[in-house]
């Protein structure tokens, strides 16, 4: 295979996540809606009972609305990141995955294809969603929204990498709501999404540390601290780490000779 | 080429301690169409799910034009063209953008095939829905779709995992015989499994896979002189009835 070959077939893979999703407008709208909810209503209501003091990377009091955006532009990248992969589970789904799995090209590199595909396409989704916060006055620096890119991409490609973890493990679509209850949920509210974990340390040591070993956590530092135009270090570490262990864990889980695919196929 | 288009020597497998398949060997050559006659749950799906590399079976081997799938499994895979026995044509993705994605995972630059795309619309009969949603075509259609599909990068072996499930006899006959078209004029090795033994012609070849063994392997002609019969269906009763006894 060339190098033309393989820029063809990524780019064959990109097209199709792309028109999938703008030919389902109730995923887009749905997409879209989840994080509004919370900006518009949640965050609007809780304003006056959560109060946010100075801390980095703000550099005066800022409004709850501001505070939560960035986690709520990471539980975009969250649910899109569980949605594409825990499609696959379908079975429809499954037979576009092997359709996939039989091109010539190399595994991991189609794997890595669809995880990317799906991730820019969440990113389009979170941009979105941040040019309608621009309009209720969440407004961080122009600039931060050019450094948030890579942010988002990384954090969009763990939390894929995630997902395509668990779909090679799980076994029916009725395990999502297992997926909802015991990943999402959790990851999304054990997080310094909604409020600063010095806030949730007060509160639990024990659930601080939880926190703190979130990798959603670090998703969401990432971003907050790239759209005010800053690198938390820690958090960027910690999201590639998270990111390489959850890939590596994906293809081990699609490899044909030792992986998970056999366990969940029956005899036909 | 003097290569078998699909060898399977010793293949067994299984998801727990029952065997699926146990001990598979058989050949296909170039050109043949040969038919995989099995009940449902014989072994025929977790058989095109080996060949197909979705997973590896840790005993036995499997080469497609002498390229063993499990040191050279992506030659082997670009020998293949696969019609599943799920629906993998993507609804909401137009007949066209649903050929252009296959050629993009063959890594084909559909301009350089676009005469191709066209014959294989109009193969189908769809060439003027070219632009429609997959979604409005019927269940015939889409699988003509997926068949004209599977062949579209050219390859050597098609694999058809029971393609007619579902369909109406006249879609079944029209599927059937575009295959077996396409098998004598191009020369490429069929795999048919089906569990629909009105899909057998006494002259094609025929696997008898039952219970994850093969019962019989040869041209329906002869295993219906073997074992005494006058059809396709009272072969497979006698064999599959003596080894269930």
């Amino acid at each position: 295979m060339k190098a033309v070959q393989y820029y063809r077939c990524m780019w064959g893979i990109f097209v199709r996540e792309a028109l999938r999703f703008l030919h389902q407008r109730e995923r887009f709208f749905g997409a879209l809606v989840r994080p509004l909810v919370w900006l518009f209503i949640f965050a609007a209501g809780f304003r006056s009972v959560l109060g946010v003091s100075i801390i980095p990377p703000y550099e005066t009091y800022i409004l709850y609305e501001e505070y939560i955006v960035p986690g709520l532009a990471a539980m975009i990248l969250l649910f899109s990141g569980m949605q594409s992969s825990l499609s696959m589970v379908y079975d429809r789904e499954m037979g576009s995955m092997r359709m996939l799995m039989v091109s010539p090209f190399p595994r991991w590199y189609l794997l890595l294809c669809k995880l990317t595909a799906g991730t820019l396409v969440a990113i389009a989704q979170v941009y979105l969603f941040l040019g309608i916060a621009w309009f209720w006055d969440v407004q961080p620096p122009l600039m931060g929204y050019l450094l948030a890119f890579p942010a988002l991409l990384l954090s969009g490609l763990m939390l894929g990498a995630l997902g395509l973890l668990l779909s090679s493990a799980i076994k029916q679509l009725e395990n999502f709501a297992g997926v909802m209850n015991f990943v999402i949920f959790p990851m999304f509210f054990a997080s310094s999404a909604l409020y600063p974990l010095w806030r949730i340390k007060d509160s639990s040591l024990l659930l601080y540390e939880i926190c703190r070993f979130n990798p959603f956590t670090h998703a969401v530092e990432l971003i907050r601290f790239s759209l005010y135009g800053q690198i938390g270090w820690v958090a960027f570490f910690a999201v590639v780490g998270s990111l390489l262990f959850f890939l590596a864990g994906a293809l081990y889980g699609y490899d044909p000779a030792r992986g998970l695919m056999s366990r969940k196929q029956g005899a036909g | 080429m003097s290569e078998a288009a699909l060898r399977l020597l010793d293949v067994s497998f299984s998801y727990t301690k029952r065997p699926v398949l146990d001990q598979v060997s058989f050949t296909l050559d170039p050109g043949e169409f040969c038919v995989l006659l099995g009940v449902n749950g014989a072994g025929k799906t977790t058989l095109f799910s080996l060949i197909t590399r979705l997973f590896v079976s840790p005993r036995g081997s499997i080469s497609i034009y002498g390229y063993d799938l499990k040191h050279q499994s992506r030659k082997a895979l670009a020998q293949l063209g696969v019609v599943f026995q799920q629906p993998t044509l993507d609804l909401d993705l137009s007949l066209i953008q649903n050929l252009h994605y296959h050629c993009a995972l063959q890594g084909i630059n559909p301009s350089k095939i676009a005469d191709r795309l066209q014959l294989a619309m109009e193969e189908v009969g769809l060439a003027d829905r070219a632009a429609d949603r997959v979604r409005t075509l019927s269940g015939g259609q889409r699988r003509r779709v997926e068949l004209v599909r599977a062949l579209l990068h050219q390859p050597q072996l098609l694999l058809a995992d029971e393609p007619t499930v579902g369909l109406d006899i006249h879609s079944r006959q029209a599927i059937l015989q575009q295959v077996r078209n396409r098998c004598s004029a191009d020369g490429i090795g069929v795999l048919w499994a089906t569990h629909l033994v009105d899909e057998v012609e006494p002259e094609d070849q025929l696997v008898i896979l039952h219970g994850g063994k093969i019962l019989a392997r040869g041209s329906a002609k002869q295993i219906m002189q073997q074992t005494g019969t006058d059809s396709v269906k009272q072969a497979f009763n006698h064999l599959t009835r003596s080894e269930s006894s």
